[in-house]
């Protein structure tokens, strides 16, 4: 039994592959012979296929490729079309959004057009993705759990990219595509907004993005624990307990007084992890929506305390020095 | 050893390797600035501070003292000095022999001067330095809320370099594909003079030119107040981000030496140097319309920009990776002239 004690799974089971239920009468066939790859059977199921794409999966990679396209040859035009300077440079390049001026209208290509476009084809590979996922689960007769889940991470996508933009009237408040480009965005738009770390959404958010790492790692630690007494049959064991059950919850009555089930568990790890985006997107949709500064907010609702002064506090020198009423009237341009 | 064994080892310390190009150096001390608590901390890498250190040495050279005697002025006896003539002939033989030693230790007189007849203004480096000398002066006298007691000399900018390290060009930007391929707005690219962002990779001609744009972006208001503070947008505030790491690599400190980071725009919680870099940020833009920028015309093809303009000054020119150049020690006192023009 010494096999759930290591971090690879030691057992692989080989024989014929496993086609799954027969696919009902007039429904596309899934495609390739089943292979077996025992580097894959380390971390999952050794079988890889077949594989299912149907009309719906089609169109998602193809709308898919269209935006991945889109934005890698305009970021290898960004380059002078020069492949050495492409990969070097390839983490800092960026299809950037339009700029304010253009406000909500399709502006010319060069200038922000390309990134709608790119917007567009990948919003619609993801809804598309989604629309298979969802089908399916149908079509396995399972619960919906998954595309819900999928659908939550939809919610902060189309909130970054789209909603939030639409409210605020302009598409340059939406991210760039870009590896550090879409980094330094963020950190942009927390100091524009005055630090989102008074956005209490955004503390939900962290709290359930950390919350299901720490839940994560306690149930896959418990069932590996009791993996010798078969405690990985978790679905039986919702019924019908059994010695690993009883070993995983007592061991959690004794160490926090309160356990989990193997049927609540599952519910916790969902909600956690379906709660991350929906409370992260409702957060980011506000901001600078109902709220501007997140700081000054936090100071208006009693949650962002007074810490002594070390040094003496100054006084803006554009206000002390000049007749102008309010400082927010130097914004840039 | 077998063989998995020595493939696990060589595996650990590849990863080691990749980890090690992640962080800086060890040995990095870290100081208490603010209150407990708050983040509010001031590192220091010992490794990049020893270098540091020997390049912010002032080298020993002979005190150039005022000389305010009766004696006649350079102004009286020398033929055609239009700056500096305020000085005894003793003071400013010994300040011409100290900018010697500061801007062209290896060219001597003769980089500014014609050899033989000193009065001539045949070099253009003559009417160039001549335009740095009252700079230098303005500064000391009128931008004491930056540079305060300690003021700037020759030496600050130049370090025994006829042109100064850090200065700035306006530039076309990188070398991107033209027609209807994504513009890059001059940032989306490695840049490295903005500690290697891909932010705005040239916030001088935004910033700092004669028609410096306004930096601050943060909203005032809890809640928004339409056409107020809906100006300034998320990209607004990349560009100011990026002006902001410039002055911190210039520099050498972290966005702690100015603001308190958790609530950027508040002056109550700002540390001191935040208003010294106010007046700076007020200075450098001044001094470039004042006088860099006009000297454009003076200076011949080879000092241009890539877009035919004057070289510029920015944080770094005179900091040049300390806080305070040369760690705050002054040279006023060993040559006063330069304090600022002196009364009759």
């Amino acid at each position: 039994m010494a096999e759930y004690q290591n971090i690879f799974n030691q057992v692989q089971v080989r024989g014929n592959g496993e086609m799954g239920v027969p696919v009902p009468r007039g429904e596309r066939e899934r495609l390739g012979k089943p292979r077996f790859s025992r580097w894959l059977g380390m971390i999952g199921n050794a079988q890889i296929g077949p594989f299912y794409l149907g009309f719906t999966g089609l169109m998602a990679i193809v709308c898919g490729v269209v935006a991945f396209e889109i934005i890698g040859l305009n970021m290898l035009a960004s380059v002078n079309w020069d492949v050495v300077e492409f990969i070097r440079q390839l983490f800092w390049l960026a299809l950037e959004p339009p700029s304010p001026e253009y406000g909500l209208s399709f502006p010319p290509m060069a200038e922000g057009g390309w990134w709608l476009l790119a917007g567009f084809f990948l919003t619609l590979s993801i809804m598309l993705w989604w629309t298979r996922i969802y089908l399916r689960a149908r079509a396995l007769k399972m619960g919906y759990h998954i595309p819900w889940a999928f659908a939550a991470a939809i919610w902060l996508f189309l909130v970054l990219g789209f909603f939030r933009p639409l409210l605020m009237g302009s598409w340059s408040e939406a991210v760039p595509f870009g590896i550090f480009p879409h980094l330094d965005w963020t950190a942009a738009f927390s100091i524009r907004y005055g630090n989102l770390f008074y956005n209490p959404f955004h503390m939900l958010s962290i709290t359930f993005l950390y919350g299901s790492a720490v839940l994560f790692a306690m149930h896959g630690a418990t069932i590996l624990a009791v993996g010798r007494y078969g405690g990985e049959r978790e679905i039986e064991q919702i019924t019908d307990r059994g010695t690993a059950t009883e070993r995983a919850a007592l061991f959690w009555r004794w160490t926090m007084g309160f356990n989990a089930t193997m049927e609540s568990i599952h519910r916790w790890a969902w909600w956690f992890a379906v709660l991350c985006p929906i409370t992260g997107g409702i957060g980011i949709l506000l901001t600078g929506t109902v709220v501007d500064n997140w700081y000054l907010w936090g100071v208006k609702h009693g949650i962002a305390p007074d810490y002594p002064a070390v040094y003496t506090p100054s006084v803006d020198p554009a206000v002390a020095e000049s007749s102008v009423p309010a400082v927010s009237v130097e914004t840039a341009k | 050893m077998n063989t998995p064994m020595l493939g696990k080892l060589a595996a650990c310390g590849f990863a080691l390797i990749m980890l090690q190009s992640c962080w800086e150096a060890p040995n990095t001390q870290s100081t208490q600035t603010g209150f407990r608590g708050t983040g509010m901390i001031d590192t220091k890498n010992d490794k990049t501070l020893a270098n540091l250190q020997s390049l912010n040495r002032i080298p020993e050279a002979a005190p150039v003292p005022a000389d305010t005697g009766p004696g006649p002025k350079a102004k009286d006896v020398f033929e055609n000095v239009q700056v500096l003539g305020d000085l005894s002939v003793a003071e400013f033989t010994g300040t011409m022999v100290a900018i010697t030693s500061w801007v062209s230790p290896e060219e001597g007189c003769t980089y500014c001067h014609v050899a033989g007849n000193f009065a001539s203004e045949e070099l253009y480096t003559k009417a160039v330095s001549r335009r740095m000398m009252e700079m230098t002066r303005d500064i000391n006298s009128n931008w004491t809320d930056h540079v305060g007691e300690t003021g700037v000399t020759c030496l600050t900018c130049h370090r025994g370099n006829n042109v100064p390290e850090y200065i700035w060009f306006e530039q076309d930007g990188p070398r991107t594909a033209a027609g209807m391929s994504a513009k890059s707005y001059q940032q989306n690219h490695a840049a490295m003079n903005v500690g290697s962002t891909s932010m705005l990779s040239d916030p001088f001609s935004k910033y700092l030119s004669d028609e410096p744009a306004a930096i601050r972006v943060i909203a005032q208001n809890a809640l928004p107040y339409k056409g107020v503070d809906a100006i300034s947008s998320t990209q607004d505030t990349e560009n100011t981000y990026s002006l902001m790491v410039h002055m911190s690599e210039s520099l050498g400190v972290n966005c702690t030496a100015c603001h308190n980071t958790r609530a950027f725009t508040s002056w109550e919680q700002s540390p001191p140097a935040r208003m010294t870099a106010w007046h700076g940020l007020q200075m450098v833009p001044e001094l470039n319309k004042t006088y860099l920028e006009p000297l454009g015309p003076t200076y011949p093809a080879n000092r241009l920009g890539p877009l035919g303009d004057a070289p510029k000054v920015s944080c770094a020119t005179c900091h040049q990776g300390v806080s305070k150049p040369f760690y705050g020690q002054s040279m006023l006192e060993d040559f006063p002239a330069w304090k600022g023009v002196r009364d009759e």
